[in-house]
Protein backbone atom coordinates (compact mmCIF):
# COMPACT_ATOMS: atom_id res chain seq x y z
CA UNK A 1 0.00 0.00 0.00
CA UNK A 2 2.68 2.32 0.97
CA UNK A 3 4.57 1.75 -2.37
CA UNK A 4 1.67 3.03 -4.23
CA UNK A 5 1.09 6.30 -2.72
CA UNK A 6 5.28 7.48 -2.74
CA UNK A 7 6.82 8.87 -6.34
CA UNK A 8 9.29 7.53 -9.19
CA UNK A 9 12.09 9.78 -7.46
CA UNK A 10 11.80 8.56 -3.77
CA UNK A 11 11.51 4.82 -4.90
CA UNK A 12 14.88 5.67 -7.21
CA UNK A 13 16.30 7.49 -4.53
CA UNK A 14 15.33 4.49 -2.08
CA UNK A 15 16.73 1.81 -4.53
CA UNK A 16 19.80 3.54 -5.18
CA UNK A 17 20.54 3.91 -1.74
CA UNK A 18 20.20 0.05 -1.01
CA UNK A 19 22.17 -0.66 -4.05
CA UNK A 20 24.63 2.05 -2.92
CA UNK A 21 24.98 0.30 0.82
CA UNK A 22 25.06 -3.50 -0.39
CA UNK A 23 27.67 -2.88 -2.80
CA UNK A 24 29.87 -0.90 -0.13
CA UNK A 25 29.07 -3.65 2.89
CA UNK A 26 30.08 -6.64 -0.05
CA UNK A 27 33.11 -4.89 -0.73
CA UNK A 28 34.33 -4.73 3.03
CA UNK A 29 33.18 -8.38 3.57
CA UNK A 30 35.33 -9.63 0.56
CA UNK A 31 38.14 -7.72 1.53
CA UNK A 32 38.22 -9.37 5.04
CA UNK A 33 37.83 -12.74 3.51
CA UNK A 34 40.43 -12.09 0.73
CA UNK A 35 42.98 -10.86 3.22
CA UNK A 36 42.60 -14.28 5.57
CA UNK A 37 42.52 -16.54 2.55
CA UNK A 38 44.76 -14.61 0.56
CA UNK A 39 47.79 -15.19 4.10
CA UNK A 40 46.27 -18.17 5.01
CA UNK A 41 46.70 -19.77 1.41
CA UNK A 42 49.98 -18.31 0.96
CA UNK A 43 51.56 -18.85 4.44
CA UNK A 44 50.08 -21.74 5.75
CA UNK A 45 51.58 -24.57 3.68
CA UNK A 46 55.21 -22.41 4.71
CA UNK A 47 54.87 -23.06 8.23
CA UNK A 48 56.93 -26.20 9.07
CA UNK A 49 58.09 -27.26 12.56
CA UNK A 50 61.83 -26.30 11.72
CA UNK A 51 60.76 -22.97 10.81
CA UNK A 52 59.06 -22.47 14.30
CA UNK A 53 61.18 -23.92 15.92
CA UNK A 54 65.10 -22.74 14.50
CA UNK A 55 67.25 -20.01 14.24
CA UNK A 56 68.39 -18.53 11.08
CA UNK A 57 71.34 -20.24 10.16
CA UNK A 58 73.68 -17.93 8.13
CA UNK A 59 76.17 -21.35 6.79
CA UNK A 60 73.14 -23.40 6.08
CA UNK A 61 70.71 -20.62 4.63
CA UNK A 62 68.17 -21.89 6.12
CA UNK A 63 65.48 -19.38 8.10
CA UNK A 64 63.89 -20.25 11.32
CA UNK A 65 61.67 -17.58 13.42
CA UNK A 66 62.01 -19.32 17.01
CA UNK A 67 64.57 -16.34 17.88
CA UNK A 68 61.10 -13.93 17.00
CA UNK A 69 58.57 -15.11 18.56
CA UNK A 70 60.76 -15.90 21.87
CA UNK A 71 61.33 -11.98 21.42
CA UNK A 72 57.59 -11.20 20.47
CA UNK A 73 56.91 -12.71 23.69
CA UNK A 74 59.24 -11.33 25.99
CA UNK A 75 58.50 -7.76 24.58
CA UNK A 76 54.76 -8.46 25.68
CA UNK A 77 55.64 -9.82 28.84
CA UNK A 78 57.29 -6.88 29.72
CA UNK A 79 55.36 -3.91 28.21
CA UNK A 80 52.73 -5.69 30.42
CA UNK A 81 54.47 -5.80 33.55
CA UNK A 82 55.05 -1.89 33.19
CA UNK A 83 52.23 -0.74 31.48
CA UNK A 84 49.75 -2.37 33.95
CA UNK A 85 50.06 -0.94 36.93
CA UNK A 86 50.69 3.16 35.61
CA UNK A 87 47.75 2.45 33.72
CA UNK A 88 45.57 1.07 36.18
CA UNK A 89 46.96 3.27 38.58
CA UNK A 90 46.48 6.16 36.79
CA UNK A 91 42.53 5.41 36.28
CA UNK A 92 42.35 4.73 39.79
CA UNK A 93 43.19 8.05 40.33
CA UNK A 94 41.45 9.87 37.92
CA UNK A 95 37.83 8.26 39.22
CA UNK A 96 38.63 7.56 42.58
CA UNK A 97 41.20 10.30 43.71
CA UNK A 98 40.97 13.18 41.47
CA UNK A 99 38.64 15.58 42.86
CA UNK A 100 40.39 18.97 40.74
CA UNK A 101 38.14 19.19 37.19
CA UNK A 102 40.96 20.92 35.39
CA UNK A 103 43.46 18.46 36.16
CA UNK A 104 41.17 15.03 34.91
CA UNK A 105 40.58 16.95 32.04
CA UNK A 106 44.02 17.73 31.17
CA UNK A 107 44.96 14.32 32.41
CA UNK A 108 42.19 12.92 29.77
CA UNK A 109 43.69 15.17 26.83
CA UNK A 110 47.21 14.14 27.29
CA UNK A 111 45.90 10.31 27.43
CA UNK A 112 43.84 10.83 24.29
CA UNK A 113 46.76 12.92 22.59
CA UNK A 114 49.20 9.93 23.57
CA UNK A 115 46.38 7.72 21.23
CA UNK A 116 46.81 9.83 18.26
CA UNK A 117 50.34 10.14 17.89
CA UNK A 118 51.94 7.29 15.25
CA UNK A 119 53.94 5.27 16.21
CA UNK A 120 57.04 6.15 13.77
CA UNK A 121 57.16 8.97 16.61
CA UNK A 122 57.15 7.10 19.33
CA UNK A 123 60.33 4.89 18.04
CA UNK A 124 62.02 8.18 16.70
CA UNK A 125 61.40 9.65 20.42
CA UNK A 126 61.77 6.32 22.24
CA UNK A 127 65.01 5.84 20.43
CA UNK A 128 66.82 8.94 21.22
CA UNK A 129 65.43 9.42 24.83
CA UNK A 130 66.01 5.99 25.79
CA UNK A 131 69.59 5.90 24.07
CA UNK A 132 70.73 9.23 25.32
CA UNK A 133 69.69 10.01 28.37
CA UNK A 134 69.27 6.72 29.79
CA UNK A 135 72.43 5.49 28.07
CA UNK A 136 70.30 1.92 26.81
CA UNK A 137 71.18 0.79 23.22
CA UNK A 138 69.25 -1.13 20.78
CA UNK A 139 67.42 -3.64 23.16
CA UNK A 140 64.25 -5.10 23.77
CA UNK A 141 63.56 -3.15 27.16
CA UNK A 142 64.19 0.23 25.12
CA UNK A 143 61.28 -1.22 22.56
CA UNK A 144 59.16 -2.53 25.65
CA UNK A 145 59.45 1.02 27.45
CA UNK A 146 58.48 2.80 24.00
CA UNK A 147 55.24 0.35 23.85
CA UNK A 148 54.65 1.19 27.35
CA UNK A 149 53.85 4.71 26.52
CA UNK A 150 51.64 3.55 23.43
CA UNK A 151 49.52 1.42 25.53
CA UNK A 152 48.89 3.37 28.51
CA UNK A 153 45.91 4.99 27.12
CA UNK A 154 44.70 1.63 26.41
CA UNK A 155 44.87 0.23 29.78
CA UNK A 156 43.82 3.19 31.35
CA UNK A 157 40.57 3.57 29.18
CA UNK A 158 39.27 0.34 29.43
CA UNK A 159 40.42 0.04 33.28
CA UNK A 160 38.31 3.40 33.57
CA UNK A 161 35.24 2.51 32.20
CA UNK A 162 34.86 -0.69 33.98
CA UNK A 163 35.44 1.37 37.70
CA UNK A 164 32.51 3.49 36.15
CA UNK A 165 30.30 0.31 36.53
CA UNK A 166 31.67 -0.67 40.07
CA UNK A 167 28.42 0.89 42.05
CA UNK A 168 28.80 3.43 43.98
CA UNK A 169 26.76 1.97 46.96
CA UNK A 170 29.71 -0.15 47.31
CA UNK A 171 32.20 2.10 47.80
CA UNK A 172 29.73 4.56 50.32
CA UNK A 173 29.17 1.05 52.92
CA UNK A 174 32.80 0.56 52.38
CA UNK A 175 33.42 4.45 54.32
CA UNK A 176 30.14 3.42 56.27
CA UNK A 177 32.35 0.80 58.02
CA UNK A 178 35.10 2.36 58.81
CA UNK A 179 37.29 1.75 56.15
CA UNK A 180 40.20 3.90 54.76
CA UNK A 181 40.78 5.10 51.02
CA UNK A 182 43.28 2.57 50.44
CA UNK A 183 41.23 -0.40 51.73
CA UNK A 184 38.35 0.47 49.48
CA UNK A 185 40.04 0.62 46.68
CA UNK A 186 42.23 -2.45 47.67
CA UNK A 187 39.14 -4.89 48.45
CA UNK A 188 36.23 -3.11 46.89
CA UNK A 189 37.28 -1.10 43.48
CA UNK A 190 40.48 -2.96 42.60
CA UNK A 191 38.18 -6.96 42.33
CA UNK A 192 35.59 -4.43 41.02
CA UNK A 193 38.11 -3.73 37.61
CA UNK A 194 39.14 -7.25 36.79
CA UNK A 195 37.49 -7.31 33.08
CA UNK A 196 38.66 -3.70 32.67
CA UNK A 197 42.41 -4.79 33.39
CA UNK A 198 42.08 -7.90 31.05
CA UNK A 199 40.30 -6.44 28.51
CA UNK A 200 42.97 -3.75 28.32
CA UNK A 201 45.88 -6.24 28.73
CA UNK A 202 44.24 -8.58 25.97
CA UNK A 203 44.37 -4.56 23.59
CA UNK A 204 47.34 -4.04 24.44
CA UNK A 205 48.87 -7.66 23.19
CA UNK A 206 47.05 -7.13 20.33
CA UNK A 207 48.83 -3.90 19.19
CA UNK A 208 52.33 -4.94 20.55
CA UNK A 209 51.97 -7.85 18.12
CA UNK A 210 51.04 -5.69 15.77
CA UNK A 211 53.40 -3.07 16.05
CA UNK A 212 56.36 -2.15 13.83
CA UNK A 213 57.62 0.93 13.49
CA UNK A 214 57.90 1.55 16.55
CA UNK A 215 60.02 -0.81 16.96
CA UNK A 216 62.31 -1.00 14.26
CA UNK A 217 64.94 1.46 15.53
CA UNK A 218 64.17 0.54 19.30
CA UNK A 219 64.41 -2.92 19.42
CA UNK A 220 66.63 -3.40 16.40
CA UNK A 221 66.45 -6.62 13.75
CA UNK A 222 68.38 -9.18 15.45
CA UNK A 223 67.36 -12.59 15.05
CA UNK A 224 69.83 -14.52 18.19
CA UNK A 225 68.40 -17.03 20.68
CA UNK A 226 68.39 -15.45 24.25
CA UNK A 227 66.51 -16.27 27.31
CA UNK A 228 64.20 -14.01 28.61
CA UNK A 229 67.07 -11.71 31.10
CA UNK A 230 69.60 -11.47 28.24
CA UNK A 231 66.75 -10.65 25.52
CA UNK A 232 65.98 -7.42 27.09
CA UNK A 233 69.32 -6.41 27.19
CA UNK A 234 69.87 -7.40 23.41
CA UNK A 235 68.42 -6.13 20.64
CA UNK A 236 65.92 -8.58 18.74
CA UNK A 237 63.00 -8.45 16.15
CA UNK A 238 59.48 -9.02 17.05
CA UNK A 239 57.45 -11.06 14.57
CA UNK A 240 56.12 -7.95 12.81
CA UNK A 241 59.82 -6.99 12.29
CA UNK A 242 61.14 -9.42 10.93
CA UNK A 243 58.32 -10.19 8.62
CA UNK A 244 59.15 -6.64 7.57
CA UNK A 245 62.66 -7.29 7.22
CA UNK A 246 62.30 -10.62 5.55
CA UNK A 247 59.61 -9.13 3.36
CA UNK A 248 61.14 -5.72 1.99
CA UNK A 249 64.84 -6.24 2.37
CA UNK A 250 65.56 -10.04 1.67
CA UNK A 251 62.97 -10.73 -0.34
CA UNK A 252 62.04 -14.02 1.70
CA UNK A 253 58.74 -14.16 0.78
CA UNK A 254 57.56 -17.53 1.74
CA UNK A 255 58.81 -16.58 5.24
CA UNK A 256 57.18 -13.23 5.18
CA UNK A 257 53.86 -15.28 4.91
CA UNK A 258 54.45 -17.93 6.72
CA UNK A 259 54.94 -15.19 9.43
CA UNK A 260 51.69 -13.28 8.39
CA UNK A 261 49.99 -16.23 9.09
CA UNK A 262 51.15 -16.49 12.10
CA UNK A 263 50.41 -12.84 13.05
CA UNK A 264 46.37 -13.55 11.21
CA UNK A 265 45.73 -16.03 13.44
CA UNK A 266 46.98 -14.63 16.74
CA UNK A 267 44.61 -11.12 15.65
CA UNK A 268 41.27 -13.74 15.28
CA UNK A 269 42.70 -15.58 18.71
CA UNK A 270 42.72 -11.61 20.26
CA UNK A 271 39.48 -10.81 18.79
CA UNK A 272 37.39 -13.58 19.94
CA UNK A 273 38.86 -13.79 23.25
CA UNK A 274 37.92 -9.77 23.87
CA UNK A 275 34.24 -10.59 22.86
CA UNK A 276 34.67 -13.30 25.02
CA UNK A 277 35.72 -11.65 28.01
CA UNK A 278 33.43 -9.09 27.68
CA UNK A 279 30.03 -11.41 27.43
CA UNK A 280 31.71 -13.19 29.87
CA UNK A 281 32.04 -10.30 32.33
CA UNK A 282 28.74 -8.94 31.03
CA UNK A 283 26.76 -12.34 32.26
CA UNK A 284 28.49 -12.43 35.63
CA UNK A 285 27.24 -9.04 36.32
CA UNK A 286 23.63 -9.17 35.18
CA UNK A 287 23.01 -12.37 37.60
CA UNK B 1 48.06 5.39 65.24
CA UNK B 2 45.52 7.18 63.72
CA UNK B 3 48.58 9.71 62.18
CA UNK B 4 50.04 6.88 61.36
CA UNK B 5 47.39 5.54 58.91
CA UNK B 6 46.58 8.81 57.70
CA UNK B 7 50.12 9.12 56.72
CA UNK B 8 49.80 6.26 55.25
CA UNK B 9 46.73 7.53 53.28
CA UNK B 10 48.28 10.44 52.17
CA UNK B 11 51.34 8.41 50.54
CA UNK B 12 49.47 6.48 48.64
CA UNK B 13 47.41 9.25 47.52
CA UNK B 14 50.58 11.07 45.90
CA UNK B 15 51.55 7.68 44.54
CA UNK B 16 47.97 7.51 42.60
CA UNK B 17 48.73 11.28 41.45
CA UNK B 18 51.75 10.51 40.10
CA UNK B 19 50.89 7.66 38.58
CA UNK B 20 48.00 9.73 37.03
CA UNK B 21 50.51 12.66 35.90
CA UNK B 22 52.61 10.09 33.74
CA UNK B 23 50.63 10.71 30.86
CA UNK B 24 50.97 14.51 30.90
CA UNK B 25 54.99 14.09 31.68
CA UNK B 26 55.04 11.59 28.24
CA UNK B 27 53.16 14.13 26.30
CA UNK B 28 55.31 17.17 27.49
CA UNK B 29 58.74 15.16 27.01
CA UNK B 30 57.51 14.13 23.49
CA UNK B 31 56.63 17.61 22.37
CA UNK B 32 59.99 19.18 23.78
CA UNK B 33 62.30 17.21 22.76
CA UNK B 34 60.76 16.67 19.23
CA UNK B 35 60.84 20.87 19.66
CA UNK B 36 64.43 20.77 20.39
CA UNK B 37 65.89 18.35 18.46
CA UNK B 38 63.40 19.63 15.47
CA UNK B 39 64.67 23.50 15.23
CA UNK B 40 68.02 23.24 14.12
CA UNK B 41 67.57 21.65 11.32
CA UNK B 42 65.01 23.68 10.25
CA UNK B 43 67.68 27.05 11.63
CA UNK B 44 69.91 25.86 9.52
CA UNK B 45 68.23 25.31 5.94
CA UNK B 46 65.42 27.67 6.47
CA UNK B 47 61.84 27.45 7.23
CA UNK B 48 61.09 28.25 3.60
CA UNK B 49 63.62 26.61 2.21
CA UNK B 50 62.38 23.58 4.33
CA UNK B 51 59.19 23.53 3.94
CA UNK B 52 58.68 24.62 0.37
CA UNK B 53 61.75 23.34 -1.43
CA UNK B 54 60.78 20.67 -3.84
CA UNK B 55 64.10 19.11 -3.48
CA UNK B 56 64.78 16.43 -1.08
CA UNK B 57 68.90 15.16 -2.08
CA UNK B 58 69.98 14.26 1.66
CA UNK B 59 73.29 12.61 0.42
CA UNK B 60 73.90 14.27 -2.81
CA UNK B 61 77.16 16.44 -2.28
CA UNK B 62 75.57 19.52 -2.49
CA UNK B 63 72.29 18.04 -0.36
CA UNK B 64 69.05 19.48 -0.55
CA UNK B 65 66.46 19.28 2.22
CA UNK B 66 63.14 20.25 0.67
CA UNK B 67 60.08 18.47 2.25
CA UNK B 68 57.77 19.91 0.08
CA UNK B 69 57.49 16.49 -1.78
CA UNK B 70 56.63 14.90 1.29
CA UNK B 71 53.91 16.99 2.33
CA UNK B 72 51.70 17.07 -0.57
CA UNK B 73 52.15 13.18 -0.67
CA UNK B 74 50.93 13.09 2.72
CA UNK B 75 47.98 15.49 1.90
CA UNK B 76 47.65 14.01 -1.42
CA UNK B 77 47.83 10.04 -0.29
CA UNK B 78 45.57 11.07 2.99
CA UNK B 79 43.23 13.02 0.82
CA UNK B 80 42.97 10.07 -1.66
CA UNK B 81 42.10 7.12 0.80
CA UNK B 82 39.67 9.31 2.40
CA UNK B 83 38.08 9.72 -0.93
CA UNK B 84 37.26 6.19 -0.95
CA UNK B 85 37.36 4.83 2.83
CA UNK B 86 34.35 7.47 3.95
CA UNK B 87 31.79 6.59 1.48
CA UNK B 88 32.92 3.13 1.88
CA UNK B 89 32.79 3.19 5.87
CA UNK B 90 29.92 5.58 6.26
CA UNK B 91 27.43 3.33 4.16
CA UNK B 92 28.76 0.40 5.84
CA UNK B 93 27.91 2.02 9.44
CA UNK B 94 24.28 3.03 8.48
CA UNK B 95 23.69 -0.70 6.89
CA UNK B 96 24.95 -2.20 10.62
CA UNK B 97 22.91 0.20 12.79
CA UNK B 98 20.05 0.59 11.03
CA UNK B 99 19.37 -2.67 8.47
CA UNK B 100 21.12 -5.38 9.70
CA UNK B 101 19.91 -8.23 11.18
CA UNK B 102 21.29 -8.81 15.00
CA UNK B 103 22.68 -11.85 13.67
CA UNK B 104 24.59 -10.35 10.55
CA UNK B 105 25.50 -7.69 12.51
CA UNK B 106 27.04 -9.09 15.03
CA UNK B 107 28.76 -11.33 12.04
CA UNK B 108 30.44 -8.38 9.86
CA UNK B 109 31.16 -6.26 13.06
CA UNK B 110 33.36 -9.00 14.24
CA UNK B 111 34.63 -8.80 10.57
CA UNK B 112 35.58 -5.17 10.77
CA UNK B 113 37.40 -5.26 14.08
CA UNK B 114 39.39 -7.73 12.79
CA UNK B 115 40.32 -5.75 9.87
CA UNK B 116 41.51 -3.06 12.49
CA UNK B 117 43.43 -5.60 14.23
CA UNK B 118 45.74 -7.01 11.26
CA UNK B 119 48.90 -5.85 11.77
CA UNK B 120 50.23 -3.03 9.36
CA UNK B 121 52.83 -5.06 7.95
CA UNK B 122 50.39 -7.31 6.91
CA UNK B 123 48.62 -5.02 5.07
CA UNK B 124 52.15 -3.94 3.58
CA UNK B 125 53.01 -7.31 2.45
CA UNK B 126 49.40 -8.34 0.72
CA UNK B 127 49.33 -4.52 -0.76
CA UNK B 128 53.14 -5.75 -2.60
CA UNK B 129 52.30 -8.86 -3.48
CA UNK B 130 48.64 -8.40 -4.65
CA UNK B 131 48.43 -4.55 -5.48
CA UNK B 132 51.23 -3.23 -7.04
CA UNK B 133 51.95 -6.07 -9.82
CA UNK B 134 48.08 -5.31 -10.28
CA UNK B 135 48.79 -2.10 -10.53
CA UNK B 136 51.65 -2.47 -12.97
CA UNK B 137 49.48 -4.61 -15.64
CA UNK B 138 46.54 -2.44 -15.12
CA UNK B 139 47.95 0.60 -15.89
CA UNK B 140 50.60 -0.13 -17.76
CA UNK B 141 53.09 1.45 -15.87
CA UNK B 142 56.88 0.57 -15.35
CA UNK B 143 56.36 -0.08 -11.37
CA UNK B 144 53.11 -0.32 -9.36
CA UNK B 145 54.77 0.57 -6.03
CA UNK B 146 52.98 4.23 -6.38
CA UNK B 147 50.87 6.74 -4.62
CA UNK B 148 47.53 5.14 -5.54
CA UNK B 149 48.99 1.54 -4.42
CA UNK B 150 49.48 3.55 -0.65
CA UNK B 151 45.94 5.41 -1.58
CA UNK B 152 44.46 1.88 -1.88
CA UNK B 153 46.24 0.75 1.07
CA UNK B 154 45.45 3.28 3.44
CA UNK B 155 41.99 3.53 2.25
CA UNK B 156 41.56 -0.38 3.72
CA UNK B 157 43.34 0.27 7.16
CA UNK B 158 41.34 3.69 8.18
CA UNK B 159 37.71 1.57 7.02
CA UNK B 160 37.52 0.01 10.70
CA UNK B 161 38.02 3.28 12.70
CA UNK B 162 35.34 5.23 10.09
CA UNK B 163 33.10 2.13 10.51
CA UNK B 164 32.87 2.18 14.16
CA UNK B 165 32.98 5.59 15.06
CA UNK B 166 30.07 6.74 12.53
CA UNK B 167 27.89 3.27 14.20
CA UNK B 168 28.57 4.36 17.68
CA UNK B 169 27.06 7.95 16.79
CA UNK B 170 24.61 6.31 14.21
CA UNK B 171 23.04 3.95 17.24
CA UNK B 172 23.10 6.99 19.64
CA UNK B 173 20.69 9.38 17.85
CA UNK B 174 17.16 8.87 19.42
CA UNK B 175 14.82 7.00 18.32
CA UNK B 176 11.82 9.37 18.44
CA UNK B 177 13.67 11.58 16.30
CA UNK B 178 13.70 8.26 13.54
CA UNK B 179 9.80 7.49 14.65
CA UNK B 180 8.99 11.14 14.15
CA UNK B 181 10.16 11.12 10.26
CA UNK B 182 8.54 7.41 10.08
CA UNK B 183 5.10 8.95 11.40
CA UNK B 184 5.16 11.92 8.87
CA UNK B 185 5.24 9.01 6.11
CA UNK B 186 9.10 8.85 5.42
CA UNK B 187 9.81 5.50 4.42
CA UNK B 188 12.57 3.73 6.45
CA UNK B 189 15.44 4.47 4.12
CA UNK B 190 14.56 7.95 3.64
CA UNK B 191 14.76 8.58 7.62
CA UNK B 192 18.21 6.92 8.07
CA UNK B 193 19.69 9.00 5.39
CA UNK B 194 18.01 12.48 5.99
CA UNK B 195 17.07 12.79 9.90
CA UNK B 196 19.67 10.10 11.78
CA UNK B 197 22.82 11.01 9.13
CA UNK B 198 22.50 14.43 9.95
CA UNK B 199 21.63 13.76 13.28
CA UNK B 200 24.59 12.14 13.95
CA UNK B 201 27.17 14.15 11.39
CA UNK B 202 29.25 15.34 14.68
CA UNK B 203 30.25 11.71 15.20
CA UNK B 204 30.69 10.95 11.72
CA UNK B 205 32.94 14.05 11.22
CA UNK B 206 34.75 12.48 14.25
CA UNK B 207 35.34 9.01 12.24
CA UNK B 208 36.43 11.07 9.23
CA UNK B 209 39.18 12.85 10.99
CA UNK B 210 40.08 9.99 13.28
CA UNK B 211 40.78 8.30 9.63
CA UNK B 212 42.89 11.17 8.61
CA UNK B 213 44.98 10.97 12.08
CA UNK B 214 45.35 6.99 10.94
CA UNK B 215 46.36 7.62 7.41
CA UNK B 216 48.77 10.37 7.85
CA UNK B 217 50.32 8.59 10.84
CA UNK B 218 50.84 5.22 8.84
CA UNK B 219 54.25 4.06 8.27
CA UNK B 220 54.87 0.43 7.68
CA UNK B 221 52.36 -0.52 4.86
CA UNK B 222 53.09 2.70 3.10
CA UNK B 223 56.66 2.19 2.98
CA UNK B 224 55.77 -1.22 1.63
CA UNK B 225 54.07 0.19 -1.18
CA UNK B 226 55.12 3.05 -1.91
CA UNK B 227 58.38 2.63 -3.62
CA UNK B 228 59.98 5.42 -1.51
CA UNK B 229 61.29 7.69 -4.15
CA UNK B 230 61.21 11.43 -3.34
CA UNK B 231 59.38 12.79 -6.22
CA UNK B 232 56.57 15.22 -6.24
CA UNK B 233 53.30 13.43 -5.91
CA UNK B 234 51.92 11.87 -8.76
CA UNK B 235 49.31 8.84 -9.05
CA UNK B 236 51.59 6.37 -10.71
CA UNK B 237 55.05 7.88 -9.66
CA UNK B 238 57.01 6.32 -6.72
CA UNK B 239 56.76 8.56 -3.21
CA UNK B 240 57.86 8.82 -0.07
CA UNK B 241 55.58 10.17 2.79
CA UNK B 242 56.02 12.14 5.65
CA UNK B 243 56.41 9.07 7.89
CA UNK B 244 58.17 7.19 5.38
CA UNK B 245 60.87 10.15 4.95
CA UNK B 246 61.72 9.86 8.61
CA UNK B 247 61.83 5.83 8.62
CA UNK B 248 63.77 5.30 5.33
CA UNK B 249 67.05 7.07 6.39
CA UNK B 250 66.88 6.57 10.00
CA UNK B 251 68.63 3.60 9.47
CA UNK B 252 71.74 5.31 7.88
CA UNK B 253 71.89 9.19 8.72
CA UNK B 254 75.08 9.71 11.16
CA UNK B 255 74.52 10.89 14.48
CA UNK B 256 74.37 14.90 14.86
CA UNK B 257 74.53 14.97 11.33
CA UNK B 258 72.80 17.81 9.37
CA UNK B 259 70.85 14.67 7.87
CA UNK B 260 69.45 13.02 11.50
CA UNK B 261 68.70 16.89 12.31
CA UNK B 262 65.94 17.03 9.38
CA UNK B 263 65.02 14.11 9.62
CA UNK B 264 64.15 15.00 13.38
CA UNK B 265 62.53 18.17 11.81
CA UNK B 266 60.30 16.32 9.34
CA UNK B 267 58.85 14.49 12.64
CA UNK B 268 58.15 17.86 13.92
CA UNK B 269 56.29 18.63 10.65
CA UNK B 270 54.61 15.17 11.12
CA UNK B 271 53.38 16.11 15.11
CA UNK B 272 52.32 19.20 13.83
CA UNK B 273 49.94 17.73 11.59
CA UNK B 274 48.88 15.37 14.15
CA UNK B 275 48.09 17.80 16.99
CA UNK B 276 46.17 19.88 14.73
CA UNK B 277 43.92 16.32 13.93
CA UNK B 278 43.59 15.88 17.54
CA UNK B 279 42.53 19.64 18.25
CA UNK B 280 39.66 19.04 15.66
CA UNK B 281 38.90 15.73 16.47
CA UNK B 282 38.33 16.73 20.18
CA UNK B 283 36.11 19.87 18.79
CA UNK B 284 33.60 17.18 17.17
CA UNK B 285 33.43 14.87 19.98
CA UNK B 286 33.04 18.17 22.26
CA UNK B 287 30.24 19.64 20.30
CA UNK B 288 28.28 15.97 20.49
CA UNK B 289 28.94 15.44 24.07
CA UNK B 290 27.22 19.01 24.76
CA UNK B 291 24.33 18.49 22.73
Amino acid sequence: MQNKTISKKRKSYIAGMRLLMGIAVSITCALVLFIIGYVMFKGLPNITWELLTTKPGYLSGQIGILPDILNTLYIVIAALLIVLPLGVGAAIYLTEYAQNKKLVAIIEYASETLSGIPSIIYGLVGMMIFFQFFGMETSLLAGALTLVIMNLPTVMRTTQESLKTVPQSYREGAFGLGAGKWRVVRTVVLPGCVDGIITGCILSVGRILGESAALLYTAGFAHSLNNFWEGLSSPGATLTVALYVYAKDNGEFQVAFAIAAILMILTVLINLTVTFVGNYFKKRRNI
Amino acid sequence: MKNKKQLLEHVIHGIFLILGLITVGCVLVITVYLIISGIPAIREIGLTDFLFGKVWASTAAEPYYGILPFILTSIYGTAGAILIGVPIGFLNAVYLAKLAHPKVKSVIHGAVSLLAGIPSVVYGLVGMMVLVPAIRILFDVPDGASLLAAIIVLAVMILPSIINVSLTALESVPKEYEDASLALGATPIETYFRVSVPAAKSGIAASVVLGVGRAIGEAMAVMMVAGNAANMPSLFESVRFLTTAVSSEMSYAADGSLQMQALFSIALVLFLFIMLINATLNFFLKRDQEK
